[in-house]
Order: C-alpha cells, then sequence, then structure tokens
C-alpha cells in the first residue's frame, strides 16, 4: 500500500482539493504512517463476518411522500456567496 | 453560583434568589474576564443571551419553570443554532450564519435554558485536542501551558473553569470522554442513536453522537433528560421509549458485576493513571461492586477500524463544502472544477484534508473491499467482544486515556500519536454503546501541576440510567468531581 505523489494527486482530484507539489509531499509522508497504521487491519481473518454498519437491527424509516418542509430559499441564501434572482450563480457548467 | 449544581441553580431560580438574568450575567462576566486566555468559546452574543434569560425568568415568575429553565448552557459549535454564526471551527463555515436550530439546541430552547454561547473544537470535531480549530486552541485551564483535549475542548474549558453552568459536546471518537478525563469533570457519550443528530455538523455518521459534559453524573442525567428522544428528521433517530434518566441514581451498588478489561490495563498504560484507576476500583469494591476480569480481543484493532471508516464517512459528509450555496468561495477561479478544488483547499485545514483524502483512498476504486469493507467486519467483531462481555458483567470500566493532558504542540507533528490518546475510547463508539468518563483523581507532572485522571465507564445498549447510577454513587463518596482549577475563582 506505498502510495506515491501521483497517487495523492489523483485522490485529491477525486476528493476536489487542490494540492501543490510541496504540499503533495509533505502530504505523502504524514499519510504513509496512518496507511500503515490501517494495514493492521489484513491480518485478521474476516471470512463470513456480515459487515456492520449500525449496531440495531433496525430498518430505513419510510415516511408519506407528501411535503412537510415549508419554502426557506431566502433565509437559506442569506448565506449564499453569490445569488441572483433566488438562483445559486457559479461558473458555467454546460459548454 | 458558577460551582452549583444544575438542581441547586434551579432552586435559587425557583426561590427568586437570583434570576435568570443576573444568573447569565455572572457567567458571561466571567467570560469576559477568562475567555481572552482559554479561548473556549468562538461566539458570544451576550444580546442573545440576556434575552433569552428575561424570557426564562418570565416563565419563572409565571410558575411553569422546568428544572432546566433559566440555567446558562455552553453549546459546541457543531449545532446550528438559528441566527448563530456557526463554525464547526473550520474557516469554511468561519461566517456561516445558522438558518434553523438543531434538535439539541431547540430541545434547550423549548426547556427555557439560555444559550452562553458557542464553545471551540477541533475542526469538523476531527481532533483530540483542540489545536486543529481555525479558531486558535484552548488552554487547559488546569495547565494553561497544556491542551484541553478535542475535539470538544471548548466545552471542555468553559466547564472545567466554570465559564457555564454546563455544556454539550459531541463524541465521535472519544470527543467528550477524552476532554472530560483531562479537564477533571463528568461526560457522556450516549447510545447511538438516541440523541437526534439532525442539525448537528456531520463528521462520521454512524460514529457521532452528542452528549452532555457537566459537573456531575447527577447535572449530566438531567441533561440527557432533556437532549434525548426520537426525532423523525433524523434517519438513524431510534424509537426508544421516554426515559428519566435520574431515577435509578440512588439505587445501592451491592452486587453490581463490573468488568475489566485486560487490553486497557496493558502496555501504554501511564502508570500514574493506572494508580488511579486502581484506587477507583478499590472504592467501588467498597461500594458493594465486584470486579471480574474480561478480555475485547480485537480491542486493538479499533484504531485502524476507526481510521479507516471515519475518514470515509468524513470525506462523504465533508462533500457538500463546494462554495455553490454556503461557506467558504475562492475569490479568483477559471470554472467549476478550479472553485471546487480552490474553495476546499483554502476552506479546510491540515487535519481535515488529511482525512478526506484517507476517506476518498478507502473507498475508491479497488481499495473498498480491501479497506472500507474489512473494516466494517471488524467493527462487527468489535461489537460482539463488547456483547460476549456483558454475558459475564453489568458494566465495564477502565481508564479513559492512557496519560494526563499534554502539552500544547506536542503531539501535533505525529498525526498517529494524536490517534492513540483515543485507545480505550474508540471502541464504543464502534459498537455503538454509551460512555462516561468521571474524574477519580490526579496525577502529578513533572512541572508540578495536578493534573485530572478519569475513569472510563462503558455501559450495555440503553443502559445509561444505570451507568449515571454507578457514576453517582462514586461522586456521594468521593470528592474529585468537585475540584476547581486554580486561578480562575
Amino acid at each position: 500500500m506505498a502510495l506515491t505523489i501521483p497517487d495523492i494527486k489523483r485522490i485529491a482530484h477525486l476528493a476536489r482539493i487542490e494540492i501543490n507539489d510541496s504540499e503533495a509531499d509533505k502530504t505523502l509522508n504524514k499519510l504513509t504512517g496512518i496507511l500503515a497504521l490501517i494495514e493492521e487491519m489484513q491480518a485478521v481473518d474476516t471470512t463470513g463476518i456480515s459487515p456492520m454498519s449500525h449496531s440495531q437491527d433496525v430498518v430505513q424509516r419510510l415516511r408519506e411522500d407528501v411535503v412537510t418542509a415549508s419554502n426557506q430559499r431566502d433565509a437559506f441564501q442569506r448565506n449564499a456567496p453569490a445569488v441572483d434572482r433566488g438562483l445559486y450563480l457559479v461558473p458555467k457548467v454546460i459548454e | 453560583m458558577i460551582n452549583q449544581s444544575l438542581k441547586n441553580l434551579s432552586q435559587l431560580l425557583a426561590s427568586k434568589a437570583v434570576s435568570s438574568v443576573e444568573m447569565t450575567q455572572t457567567f458571561l462576566e466571567r467570560i469576559r474576564q477568562y475567555n481572552p486566555t482559554i479561548n473556549a468559546y468562538i461566539t458570544i452574543d451576550e444580546e442573545k443571551s440576556l434575552a433569552q434569560a428575561k424570557a426564562a425568568d418570565s416563565l419563572i415568575a409565571a410558575g411553569t419553570a422546568t428544572t432546566l429553565t433559566g440555567i446558562p448552557f455552553a453549546q459546541k459549535d457543531i449545532f446550528c443554532a438559528k441566527d448563530w454564526r456557526t463554525t464547526c471551527g473550520s474557516k469554511m463555515l468561519a461566517n456561516f450564519i445558522a438558518p434553523y436550530d438543531a434538535h439539541v439546541i431547540a430541545q434547550f430552547n423549548h426547556v427555557g435554558a439560555v444559550n452562553l454561547g458557542k464553545t471551540n473544537m477541533d475542526e469538523f470535531a476531527m481532533g483530540s485536542s483542540n489545536e486543529t480549530s481555525y479558531f486558535g486552541g484552548v488552554k487547559n485551564p488546569w495547565d494553561l501551558t497544556r491542551v484541553p483535549g478535542g475535539s470538544s475542548g471548548g466545552s471542555a474549558a468553559a466547564v472545567a473553569a466554570r465559564l457555564c453552568a454546563a455544556a454539550t459536546g459531541t463524541d465521535t471518537g472519544g470527543s467528550i470522554r477524552q476532554p472530560a478525563s483531562l479537564c477533571g469533570f463528568t461526560g457522556l457519550k450516549p447510545t447511538y442513536g438516541l440523541v437526534s443528530r439532525y442539525g448537528m455538523i456531520a463528521f462520521a455518521s454512524s460514529l457521532d453522537q452528542a452528549g452532555p459534559m457537566a459537573k456531575s453524573a447527577e447535572d449530566c442525567a438531567l441533561m440527557m433528560n432533556v437532549m434525548a428522544g426520537f426525532d423523525a428528521r433524523d434517519s438513524t433517530s431510534l424509537n426508544h421509549p421516554k426515559e428519566d434518566y435520574t431515577a435509578k441514581l440512588e439505587q445501592p451498588l451491592a452486587g453490581l458485576k463490573v468488568g475489566l478489561p485486560k487490553e486497557y490495563f496493558a502496555e501504554g498504560l501511564d502508570a500514574d493513571v493506572a494508580k488511579v484507576v486502581d484506587e477507583a476500583i478499590a472504592t467501588y469494591q467498597k461500594l458493594g461492586a465486584e470486579f471480574v476480569d474480561i478480555s475485547l480481543p480485537n480491542a486493538s484493532l479499533s484504531i485502524p477500524v476507526y481510521y479507516v471508516l471515519a475518514p470515509a464517512e468524513a470525506s462523504s459528509n465533508l462533500s457538500r463544502y463546494d462554495g455553490v450555496r454556503y461557506g467558504h468561495r475562492t475569490a479568483q477561479y477559471d470554472d467549476l472544477m478550479d472553485m471546487y478544488m480552490k474553495s476546499r483547499a483554502e476552506g479546510f485545514g491540515e487535519e481535515v484534508k488529511r482525512r478526506i483524502l484517507i476517506g476518498t483512498y478507502v473507498l475508491s476504486a479497488g481499495y473498498y473491499d480491501a479497506y472500507y469493507l474489512k473494516a466494517q467486519q471488524i467493527r462487527h467483531l468489535i461489537a460482539d467482544d463488547f456483547k460476549a462481555a456483558f454475558k459475564q458483567c453489568d458494566i465495564i470500566m477502565g481508564p479513559t486515556v492512557p496519560s494526563t493532558a499534554f502539552k500544547t504542540g506536542e503531539k501535533t507533528d505525529d498525526p498517529v500519536a494524536m490517534y492513540l490518546q483515543d485507545i480505550y475510547t474508540i471502541a464504543t463508539n464502534l459498537a455503538g454503546l454509551p460512555g462516561m468518563s468521571i474524574p477519580a483523581g490526579f496525577s502529578a507532572s513533572i512541572d508540578g501541576h495536578d493534573l485530572p485522571v478519569g475513569l472510563q465507564l462503558i455501559g450495555n445498549y440503553f443502559d445509561e440510567a444505570r451507568m449515571l447510577n454507578v457514576a453517582h454513587a462514586y461522586q456521594q463518596v468521593t470528592d474529585w468531581h468537585t475540584a476547581m482549577p486554580k486561578g480562575i475563582e
């Protein structure tokens, strides 16, 4: 599981976080230590063990498909970096 | 007043010996005096707090007050509070004004409690020392050169320094219990699903839980009565019957079986901490508890498992911070991708970025099975260890943290050393069990400061009332939990 600088850059791109060469280098060092920690898991035999994401045996609750929320666009858009006529402004998406 | 229990504060208000406005002003005055040094609070809004206090005084006058009405609480800055700046300790949300109340905040508002302010924390709850906060570190009131623990470091310092009557925190890998141990107060992480996460900024959704941080088990029980309860807006909220967490407080402990996990008393545990824990065990024996040795064979895997699952979930949760609808947006960008990449690079601190990268990696194509799935399987084994242990005992005890509060900057260069702070607390989050840390004594540091040591309790699912009883019984025959740091009278 030895990571390289190109690996770091690829992962950073997937995570949509810009990273330059010197940052990638520093990150590689710190991550290598953490990844060595994670490797300890490989020593355990988990054949036949079901993965656990929740401690209680519960099922996702469903609800009626009716509108219950009220329109609070103005309140929510007070935190927006750029809005116009109720729309969030971003750089052109479609060429 | 600043040292009084929640029950006594409630009585002071009910008897009109003091008003909520006066009580709130007392704490605000202390915050003005000490917060510049301790940095426990990120946001104070005296006008808002006093308006709430005034409304509480009306409820008290009308005779419709309940136990926590009018009492001032510090709220960890991870809870969205309507019209309050809510930063989660991050530059990403440095100017975010929450447009709604988290369930936890609404519950406190509903009983007429006062919001004293938003406390400092490790950025996006990722840390064990409060050193990753965009708003600066927090000083441990017991020794200002040391950390209070994290991620609920601000709430911890606020409780220890009496800058609030009590506080809320959140615990994903130990972020309530570890600071409680390092700062000498009582903290509780509930069974996963008992306290709604609606409006609580998400870090790791299958692990995060909000809980009380206060000066006693009884105070924590009173807060749990307000905080716990089903909320349909949190899809992981459990429809558990409403309980009075104070109901079992006074039960005698005779016949209580306590399990001591041998893995929590092995190498790595500070001798001084072990000594305090041993003395606490002796006290519990005098109270009638019987101790049995148990084993949690997969305990050592808690840290690797957590550092796969938590970053994975965090990488997903933090993908919402894209500079589009709220949060930091970079000033200059060529296109949408550039806007995302720069906003996130600028808005997140180093530790958060590291964890997002690990999370992205373990979830990426070709690695999901080897890492995320594997971790979920081992998580199952860890939960099974506890199930087996609870067949032999009613409650589990041990140290909360391997050592006492460390110096600021001591572990910031080595992420793994920092992660090992949570070695005894993490398994509890993975299994979804309730846990507490209570003050059990002190250990002298090399430079002559007495540093608090916590005893950890781990209960079975939904057994908070018994766990609080076990803590309360100890607090009736010891006074570690009443100790106050020097220099902040």
